[in-house]
């Protein structure tokens, strides 16, 4: 079993394979990838294209703190990782509901964007090029976000109920691979939408 | 044969024989419910084949349309349904189930696994992909919207804007095409995942990368492309569902949209799909062609070599679909390089199958008739690849038969003569029972004069000026005694398969036993009891060199001597 970790396997067995969750993850995560390529490449042609306002300058607003809070969860989640595979696993608890509270606050920043784009200036993904495009790229991320939420807050309800201790460290770390990649790509997404496009 | 038992660890035949007494229900659920790898490969292959029949009715009913000039065996509409259902069925529904299905049960006995990475993954990926293809099928009921009268899409497989937006394709069936694709899409990601896990993760001891057989190799570098070109469709199928759902712009010309973005996207997907398609072919042929020349393949660093090469090229050559959109000279000018770059692997692979059956002791036996053509026909299909590439030459042919030919020659003449081909081979490991070879001869001779007398005779078709996609033509153009010939070919191909069918049904009951290992071949899975137990291998198997079977067999003059 994969699950087991590379530490308790002794010398004597040198054939020692990738461990098959990082590497399906790995994949995994070259796949999204080109999903996310094709729509920054749509929003990048697009950018300027549209015949009729509004333009991003008009209406979009830099999220600092959201993007702040989404990078700084990469760090706490690191943390989270590096407890769980010490056995520390009252850091572990803390450090994941760290990660989960601050991605929970990306994503209703996003949420609260939205509200205000679409109720208070009328800017929908039927709006222009720029809103079909708009929507759909942060949309596409914030999708990412809200399933690694869900998985990260099964994690959560695990830990709290104390069936998750040091065996599970390997998965835990996999899934934190995917935490990173979603704020990998939020960088990306950032300096297309918010400075490249605005 | 039957009773020989080699000396390896794994061919021990401890299982005890499945209970002959469930019933059908209990059967039935046994596969519905299955993670086995051999299992789904079965599932896979059985959904390909059953797709393989109906796009091949498909084809027929299109050129019994087009035997003669203005036929009225099909009206317009009717046949723009058929020749894109056509399409998308072979390549979406026929061609990438059976390649995968080859792959799930192959590659974990090749690499001496007890089963794929994620057994549930793979289940799932599989009725995934199941329900898209019938969710395809299901808007020939369900197009209009169930009004009780249904369409299926007319979109063509390319599916170009604008013809896909609204205004254009009202009505469902276009949404069918795109959430089917995206269901089959994400089924396909998820094998791919599981395959490239399998192949790194699971090999047995000993198994280096550089020992593994051709097969996975292929199929892990087949997954890996897979990763990155089938995703761009499943992006650009979620842009085409936003823009007929929620009123987006993406495709739409009238609010800045554009059509071409449509054409790269698709391209990025759809030039690499072929070579999704092709390297497992190739890797069948890897297989096949060594054991019926009685000769180890002929150049294997090279080959791995090329299928990565090929692999890579494939990715900067998608716009050669688009020459005539007019792009600037600069980006004609790399797309013609680029694709005639890809000729550079593909011919090394050419040489290294001719090389590998010089001077062997050949055997024809069905399989190897199957590889055989193909390996000729592959180079034909090459060749007129090339002559195409030629940004000039292809504002003269583009849309014209002579591109249906070139890539059916690709389609069918390398990769369904190849599956054929690993179908006879792999069949007795699979039942236990070998294929019939007089109707094997029968099915490869009939395929063989009917594939030639339709494909050779389009390309004359096509420079003559006829264009594809026509659902019929005037009498006075010179087309008709080609398009006669063309059309019996094309039914010669259908009778064809259908003794291939009938070999396959008949096989299983009353084919002979095949025993362990009929064709003395060399790698992991002829180890085995056929059909394999369960659980593979009783002992993990440890290999020491490329054919461990051979070490098996000739313990005085092992392969392991020999390589490095």
């Amino acid at each position: 079993m994969s699950t087991l970790s590379v530490a308790q396997m002794p010398q004597e067995q040198p054939w020692q394979l990738p461990s098959r969750g990082r590497v399906a993850m790995t994949a995994l995560i070259i796949g999204e990838s080109a999903i996310f390529t094709i729509f920054v490449v749509a929003y990048v042609f697009y950018i300027g294209k549209s015949p009729f306002g509004p333009t991003p300058r008009q209406i979009l607003e830099i999220p600092i703190f959201n993007t702040v809070c989404l990078l700084s969860s990469s760090f706490t989640i690191w943390l989270a990782e590096r407890s769980i595979e010490k056995n520390r696993m009252r850091d572990f608890s803390l450090w994941w509901s760290a990660t989960v509270v601050l991605g929970l606050i990306f994503i209703l920043g996003t949420a609260r964007e939205w509200q205000r784009l679409i109720y208070h200036d009328g800017f929908t993904i039927r709006t222009n090029l720029f809103g079909t495009t708009f929507y759909s790229l942060v949309g596409l991320h914030a999708t990412h976000v809200v399933v690694g939420l869900v998985m990260l807050l099964l994690v959560l309800i695990f830990t709290l109920t104390g069936h998750v201790n040091q065996r599970h460290a390997e998965r835990v770390q996999v899934l934190g691979l995917y935490w990173h990649f979603v704020d990998a790509v939020w960088v990306v997404v950032f300096t297309v939408v918010y400075i490249v496009g605005r | 044969m039957a009773d020989q038992t080699l000396p390896i660890p794994g061919s021990l035949d401890v299982v005890s024989p499945q209970s002959a007494d469930e019933t059908f229900l209990e059967r039935l659920h046994d596969w519905v419910v299955t993670v086995d790898h051999k299992k789904l490969g079965i599932l896979y292959v059985l959904y390909a084949t059953l797709f393989l029949l109906v796009g091949g009715a498909e084809a027929v009913c299109i050129r019994i349309q087009l035997a003669f000039p203005n036929n009225h065996f099909l009206g317009p509409a009717t046949f723009n349904r058929l020749f894109t259902m056509h399409g998308t069925t072979m390549v979406f529904l026929m061609g990438m189930p059976m390649v995968f299905g080859f792959a799930n049960y192959l590659v974990p006995l090749m690499i001496g696994a007890r089963d794929m990475a994620f057994p549930r993954l793979n289940a799932f990926s599989f009725w995934l992909t199941a329900f898209g293809g019938f969710l395809l099928y299901f808007s020939f009921i369900g197009g209009f919207g169930l009004y009780g009268v249904g369409s299926a899409p007319d979109v063509t497989w390319w599916a170009y804007a604008p013809l896909t937006a609204r205004a254009f394709s009202p009505g469902h069936s276009t949404d069918y095409w795109a959430l089917s694709l995206i269901a089959s899409g994400f089924g396909t990601l998820g094998t791919a995942i599981n395959i490239i896990a399998t192949i790194v993760s699971m090999r047995c001891k000993g198994m280096t990368l550089l020992r593994m057989p051709l097969f996975p190799w292929l199929m892990f570098v087949v997954s890996g492309l897979t990763l990155i070109t089938i995703t761009p469709l499943t992006a650009a199928q979620i842009m085409l569902v936003i823009d007929r759902y929620l009123g987006a712009h993406f495709f739409d010309t009238m609010a800045g949209g554009s059509a071409v973005i449509w054409m790269h996207f698709f391209w990025i997907f759809g030039h690499p799909e072929v070579y999704v398609l092709v390297l497992p072919a190739f890797g069948i042929a890897n297989e096949i062609i060594p054991v019926f020349s009685r000769k180890a393949i002929f150049g294997y660093p090279a080959m791995v070599a090329a299928s990565a090469a090929i692999a890579f090229v494939s990715l900067s050559v998608w716009a050669h679909h688009m020459f005539t959109v007019g792009m600037t000279s600069g980006a004609n000018t790399f797309f013609v390089l680029s694709t005639g770059l890809v000729g550079v692997p593909t011919g090394i692979k050419i040489f290294n199958w001719l090389a590998t059956m010089w001077g062997g002791k050949i055997r024809f036996a069905t399989p190897m008739l199957f590889c055989t053509a193909f390996v000729f026909q592959f180079l034909f299909a090459g060749l007129t690849g090339i002559i195409q590439s030629v940004a000039p030459v292809d504002w003269q042919l583009h849309n014209s038969y002579f591109v249906i030919a070139h890539f059916h020659y690709v389609l069918v003449g390398a990769i369904v003569f190849n599956v054929f081909a690993g179908i006879y081979y792999w069949y007795p490991k699979v039942t236990g029972r070998m294929m019939s070879e007089t109707l094997g001869k029968w099915h490869f001779w009939l395929f063989l004069i009917g594939f030639h007398m339709t494909f050779d005779t389009m390309h004359f078709l096509g420079i003559l000026g006829m264009p594809r996609s026509i659902y019929t033509f005037e009498a006075d153009r010179g087309w008709n005694n080609l398009n006669m010939i063309v059309s019996i070919g094309g039914i010669i191909q259908g009778i064809a398969v259908l003794i291939f069918a009938y070999n396959m049904v008949m096989s299983y009951y009353r084919g002979p036993r095949a025993g362990v290992d009929p064709w003395d071949a060399w790698t992991l899975e002829w180890t085995t009891t056929s059909p394999p137990p369960e659980y593979n291998f009783a002992i993990e198997p440890v290999v020491r060199s490329r054919r461990p079977l051979w070490d098996l067999k000739h313990p005085d003059d092992p392969d392991w001597k020999y390589e490095q």
